[in-house]
C-alpha cells in the first residue's frame, strides 16, 4: 500500500455533537427524567472541624414524601469510605466533620421541595473543634490533626508507597533527586532563593456535579453521572457496595465541563446509597456553592533555590513544595508527586533535589484541576528564570532557549525521551508577540514555558464495528466534556477506514457497552484512546483486506481502502459487498479491537509518559498605576502537539485554557476566614468574563508528527494554561520593575507593590 | 397540609400557545424545564450571574432562574428550542457551529439567546458592545474569542 495523504485527520471538521448543542437537544445528567425518580438534598456541616456527636434523622424520615434519610451511622451495610489515593472520605461524615460543607446527612424525597423541607427536621449535635485552614496552621508543631486514624490506600499502583508522616497533617511526601544539588548550589555563580504562593481555586464547570442512580435485581447499579472517568467511578462503587464490576453500569451523557473537577467519585457514592435505601431512582444535583464544597485545586507554597552559572546555564534546582490538599486526599497525593517530578520544567538541570508534601487542612478537598499540580510549580520556576535573566543581564527568551532539553534527550532514566521541540514553540511565540520589536512604552512583555507528563502507565481500549451498510460505530470511553474528543475519535476512525465522517458514530461512554478507558484527563484522550481507536480501525481494515484478497484472488498488499470500498488494480468491492461475501447474507459485522496498555516501566513514577506536553506562552500587559489593575492585552500560546487532528477544536481548547489561566492569575482565589469559605458563589467568586479575555488571543501549534499518538499526535489542552501566570507576571515585572510572588495579581496587591517600589533610575 | 394555591398562566412559548397551572412562586426556569420539557435552558449559578438559563421574554433577555413564571403570563417566551425554523438553523446557531464557539455546550443556549437580544437592540454592535453585553454570560471552555467572533460574523452579515 502506498502512503496516501490524510483526508479527515488534520481538518477542522465541525464537531459531531455541535448540532445537538446549538439546538438545546443535548441531554446532560440534570436533564434526565427517569420514571419514579426521587430527588436528593444534602445537609452539610456548618463547621470547618467538629465532632459529630449525634445525627437524628427520625423526624425527616417520618415526613410524608420522604423516601430515604441517611446519616453516616446508617451506612453499616456498605463500605462507607472511598477515595482514589486514600480511602479516607466517608460518604456522610462519621464521628467528625472535617470541613465546612462536608455532607453530614442526606434525604431523598418525591420532589426537591420536600427533600429541602426534610433537611430542616434533621438534628445534629456538633462539638466544634479547632480547625487548621492554612498550610502554616496545618504544619505548625502540635497542630490539630485533620485525620487521626491510619489511612487505607486507594486504587493507584504508583501510590502503593504512600508516605504519610504519622502524628502530623502530612498525608504524603515525595522526594526525587539526582546529582549533588547542595554542592552545585554552593559553587553556583548566582543562587536565587524565593517562595511563591498559588491560591486555592475552583473549576467552575458550568454544570455542577450530578448523578442519577437506580438499582435493579438483574442489572445491579446503573448510574448516569457527570464524570470524566466512568471506570474509576465504577471501581469505587463496586468496592463500596460489594458488587461485581459487571453489575455497576456508569453512563455518561453530555458533560457540562470538567477541567479535572469530575475525575474520580464525587456525588456518585451518595446517590447510589440513597437509591439503594429509597428503592427508587435518585437524582442528586449539586448547586454551584456545593461544587465549591466538593473539590478545588490544591493551593501551594513553593520554595525554590535555583543555581546558575554566570553564562546562564542552570546547574541546580532545589524545590520544597507544600500542597494544601484539603480535608480529604482525593487524588491530591498523586497531584503532588507527579507535578513535583517535573518541577524543573522543560530544562536541563544536572543537580536536583525535589521535595513535596501533601498536607491536610480543614477545607474543601483538593483534587485534579487542569495542569495537575504543575501550574503551582511553573509559577515559581518560570518567575525565577526571569529574575535570573535580569540579574545575569540575559534576555529571558535566550536564557530559556539555552537551557531547554533537546528533542530526544533523556528527562529521567527510564522515562520517555523528550519528544518535541521547545525551541520551535519559543521562537514562534516570541515572534508572534513581537519580542524583538520595540513595544509601546505602556506595555510589557513576558514569556514562560511548560512541560508536563501524562499519566503512566494507563490503559485505553476501543472497539470499532463495521456494519453491513458500511457505517461504523466507535465504542470508546473517553468522555466528551467540550474538548472535542468525540469528533477527534470519529475523524481517526473515518481516516483509517476511508469513510466519510457522517458514516461514523461515536457511542457515549457506558461501562456496560464501551470498553475500558482509565480516565479522560491528563490530556491523554487523543494520544491514548485515539490510538486505541486507530488500532481497532486498522484491525477492521485488515479484516476487509483479507476478505477482498480471498474473493478477488489477490494479495492483500495489492489492495487499499478508498471511499468505503476495497480497491485493487481494476477491481473494487464495497464494504457491504465484502461483508455479504463473508457472511453469505446481508447481516453480520466486522469487529476490530484496539488495546493501548504500555504497562509499568523503570521510570521514576513507575510508568513512562506516553508523551510530553510542552508549550510556550507570551503575554503583553498594561497596568493602571492608579488602581493596580493589570490587563492582558495580547497573548500568544504555542503548543507542541505533534499533529492537530482537528485544528479548530484544538485552538478552541487552548484559547479556553489561556483564559482559565487568567482566572487564577488575575481574579480567582477561594478566601477563608475563621474556617468559613467567604466566596463560594459566583456572585462573589469572579471567573473571567468575555471582557477579561485578551483583546488579541492567538493559539498556535508546532506539528512535527513526533508523538506516539495517532498520526504523530501528542496530548494537548493543559499546556496553554500553565505558562499564563508567570508570563503575565514576567511581563508586569518588565513593565514596572515589580515582582509579585503571590497569586492572584489582584489590583490591591499590584497597587501596593507599585507604591512600595523604590524610585526607578 | 392545605392544598397549595395554584395560578394559571398563558404564554406563547416558541410560537405556540401554552397554558400551565403553577405555584405562584414557581420560577420560569422550572416551568420551562419541568412542565414544558424544554431542557435547553440550564441551571447553573442560580443567582443571575452566569447566564446559562437565559431565555427571551418579549425579546428581552432574562435569567429564568430568578424570573417568576407568573411574570411571563400573557407574554412571548423564546428558548433555544425555538431558535431554528424546523431543521433550518438560525444564523447565530450556524455561526456558533462554524466558528467553533461551542464546546461543552452548557452555556450555549444562554449565549445564543443573549446574542439574539443584543442584535435586536443593536443591529450593528462593535466588538466592545458585544463584550459588554456578554458580561452576564459565562463560558468556562472557550475563552470567549470564538463566541464573540460568531456574534460579530452575524452582525456584519446584517450590515
Amino acid at each position: 500500500m502506498s502512503v496516501r495523504p490524510l483526508r479527515v485527520v488534520g481538518q477542522s471538521v465541525p464537531r459531531v455533537d455541535g448540532l445537538e448543542k446549538v439546538t438545546g437537544r443535548a441531554r446532560y445528567v440534570t436533564d434526565l427524567v427517569i420514571p419514579g425518580m426521587a430527588h436528593a438534598k444534602v445537609l452539610r456541616s456548618p463547621y470547618a472541624h467538629a465532632r459529630v456527636r449525634t445525627v437524628d434523622v427520625t423526624r425527616a424520615r417520618a415526613r410524608p414524601g420522604v423516601l430515604a434519610a441517611l446519616c453516616g451511622a446508617d451506612l453499616t451495610w456498605c463500605e462507607p469510605y472511598y477515595g482514589p489515593a486514600y480511602r479516607d472520605r466517608p460518604v456522610l461524615a462519621i464521628d467528625v466533620a472535617r470541613y465546612e460543607g462536608e455532607p453530614v446527612a442526606a434525604v431523598a424525597a418525591v420532589d426537591e421541595a420536600t427533600a429541602d423541607a426534610a433537611l430542616e427536621l434533621i438534628e445534629v449535635d456538633y462539638e466544634p473543634m479547632p480547625p487548621v485552614i492554612t498550610l502554616e496552621e496545618a504544619l505548625a508543631p502540635g497542630a490539630p490533626l485533620v485525620h487521626t486514624g491510619k489511612p487505607q490506600a486507594g486504587i493507584f499502583a504508583d501510590l502503593s508507597t504512600l508516605r504519610p508522616e504519622p502524628g502530623t497533617n502530612v498525608c504524603h511526601q515525595f522526594h526525587f533527586a539526582r546529582g549533588d544539588s547542595a554542592g552545585a548550589l554552593a559553587t553556583a555563580d548566582l543562587v536565587l532563593d524565593e517562595t511563591y504562593r498559588f491560591p486555592p481555586v475552583q473549576h467552575v464547570a458550568l454544570e455542577p456535579h450530578a448523578a442519577v442512580a437506580v438499582w435493579s435485581e438483574t442489572d445491579g447499579l446503573t448510574i448516569w453521572a457527570s464524570t470524566q472517568n466512568p471506570y474509576s467511578v465504577r471501581v469505587e462503587l463496586a468496592k463500596m457496595f460489594g458488587v461485581s464490576l459487571a453489575r455497576i453500569r456508569v453512563i455518561v451523557p453530555h458533560l457540562g465541563g470538567g477541567f479535572g473537577s469530575k475525575t474520580y467519585a464525587k456525588l456518585e457514592p451518595l446517590a447510589a446509597a440513597l437509591a439503594r435505601v429509597a428503592a427508587r431512582p435518585v437524582r442528586l444535583a449539586a448547586s454551584v456553592p456545593e461544587a465549591f464544597q466538593t473539590v478545588r485545586r490544591c493551593a501551594a507554597r513553593v520554595h525554590v533555590r535555583v543555581g546558575f552559572r554566570r553564562d546562564g546555564a542552570l546547574v541546580a534546582v532545589e524545590c520544597d513544595a507544600d500542597y494544601d490538599v484539603g480535608a480529604y486526599a482525593d487524588i491530591g497525593p498523586r497531584v503532588v508527586q507527579k507535578a513535583t517530578y517535573t518541577a524543573t520544567g522543560p530544562y536541563r538541570v544536572p543537580h536536583v533535589a525535589l521535595d513535596a508534601r501533601a498536607v491536610y487542612t480543614n477545607t474543601t478537598p483538593g483534587g485534579a484541576f487542569r495542569g495537575f499540580g504543575v501550574p503551582q510549580l511553573a509559577w515559581a520556576l518560570e518567575s525565577v528564570l526571569d529574575v535570573a535573566a535580569d540579574r545575569l543581564g540575559r534576555d529571558p527568551v535566550e536564557l530559556r532557549r539555552q537551557n531547554f532539553l533537546a528533542h530526544g534527550e533523556e528527562f529521567a532514566p527510564g522515562d520517555t525521551p523528550i519528544d518535541g521541540k521547545l525551541e520551535e514553540s519559543l521562537s514562534r511565540a516570541a515572534a508572534a508577540i513581537g519580542w524583538r520589536q520595540a513595544g509601546a512604552a505602556d506595555r510589557g512583555r513576558g514569556v514562560a514555558a511548560m512541560l508536563k507528563a501524562s499519566v503512566a502507565p494507563s490503559v485505553s481500549e476501543a472497539i470499532v464495528r463495521l456494519h453491513a451498510d458500511g457505517s461504523v460505530s466507535v465504542l470508546a470511553s473517553a468522555v466528551e466534556m467540550g474538548q472535542g474528543t468525540r469528533t477527534v475519535l470519529a475523524q481517526i476512525a473515518a481516516e483509517v477506514l476511508s469513510v466519510s465522517l457522517a458514516q461514523v458514530t461515536v457511542v457515549q461512554p457506558d461501562t456496560a457497552v464501551t470498553p475500558y478507558d482509565q480516565t479522560t484527563s491528563s490530556s491523554r484522550s487523543t494520544a491514548m484512546t485515539g490510538r486505541a481507536v486507530q488500532v481497532a480501525a486498522e484491525d477492521v481494515r485488515d479484516q476487509l483486506l483479507a476478505i477482498a484478497a480471498q474473493s478477488l484472488g489477490m494479495a492483500a498488499r495489492e489492495l487499499a481502502l478508498a471511499d468505503g470500498a476495497i480497491v485493487g488494480p481494476a477491481r473494487r468491492l464495497t464494504y457491504s459487498e465484502a461483508l455479504a461475501l463473508k457472511f453469505g447474507m446481508s447481516g453480520g459485522e466486522l469487529i476490530g479491537r484496539g488495546v493501548i496498555a504500555p504497562g509499568r516501566t523503570a521510570a521514576p513514577l513507575g510508568g513512562s509518559t506516553p508523551f510530553w506536553e510542552m508549550a510556550v506562552g507570551a503575554a503583553e500587559v498594561s497596568v493602571d498605576e492608579e488602581t493596580g489593575a493589570v490587563r492582558v492585552e495580547r497573548y500568544v500560546s504555542v503548543a507542541d502537539v505533534g499533529r492537530a487532528i482537528n485544528p479548530l477544536l484544538l485552538e478552541g481548547q487552548d484559547e479556553g485554557g489561556v483564559v482559565q489561566g487568567l482566572g487564577h492569575t488575575l481574579l480567582e482565589e477561594m478566601l477563608y476566614a475563621d474556617g468559613h469559605l467567604l466566596n463560594g458563589t459566583l456572585l462573589v467568586y469572579r471567573v473571567p468574563r468575555a471582557d477579561d479575555a485578551p483583546a488579541e488571543l492567538e493559539c498556535r501549534f508546532v506539528e512535527n508528527a513526533d508523538g506516539s499518538g495517532p498520526f504523530g499526535a501528542k496530548g494537548a489542552g493543559e499546556g496553554s494554561l500553565i505558562p499564563v501566570s508567570p508570563a503575565v507576571a514576567n511581563a508586569l515585572a518588565r513593565l514596572t520593575g515589580v515582582r509579585l510572588r503571590d497569586l492572584p495579581l489582584t489590583p490591591e496587591r499590584v497597587w501596593r507593590a507599585l507604591r512600595a517600589r523604590s524610585p526607578r533610575a | 397540609m392545605d392544598a397549595a394555591p395554584r395560578v394559571r398562566i398563558r404564554m406563547v412559548v416558541n410560537g405556540g400557545a401554552r397554558e400551565v397551572e403553577i405555584a405562584p412562586h414557581a420560577l420560569l426556569l422550572d416551568v420551562l424545564r419541568d412542565l414544558l420539557d424544554l431542557k435547553g435552558a440550564k441551571r447553573s449559578c442560580d443567582t443571575q450571574v452566569c447566564g446559562a438559563c437565559t431565555v427571551l421574554v418579549d425579546d428581552q433577555a432574562v435569567s429564568a432562574c430568578t424570573f417568576l413564571a407568573v411574570e411571563a403570563d400573557g407574554r412571548a417566551v423564546l428558548t433555544v428550542e425555538g431558535l431554528a425554523d424546523g431543521e433550518s438553523l438560525d444564523p447565530l446557531q450556524r455561526a456558533f457551529l462554524d466558528a467553533g464557539a461551542v464546546q461543552c455546550g452548557f452555556c450555549t443556549s444562554g449565549m445564543l439567546l443573549t446574542a439574539r437580544a443584543l442584535l435586536r437592540e443593536n443591529s450593528t454592535p462593535s466588538r466592545d458592545d458585544v463584550l459588554h453585553y456578554l458580561r452576564g454570560s459565562l463560558c468556562r471552555c472557550t475563552g470567549y474569542r470564538k463566541i464573540v467572533e460568531a456574534i460579530m460574523t452575524v452582525a456584519e452579515a446584517r450590515r
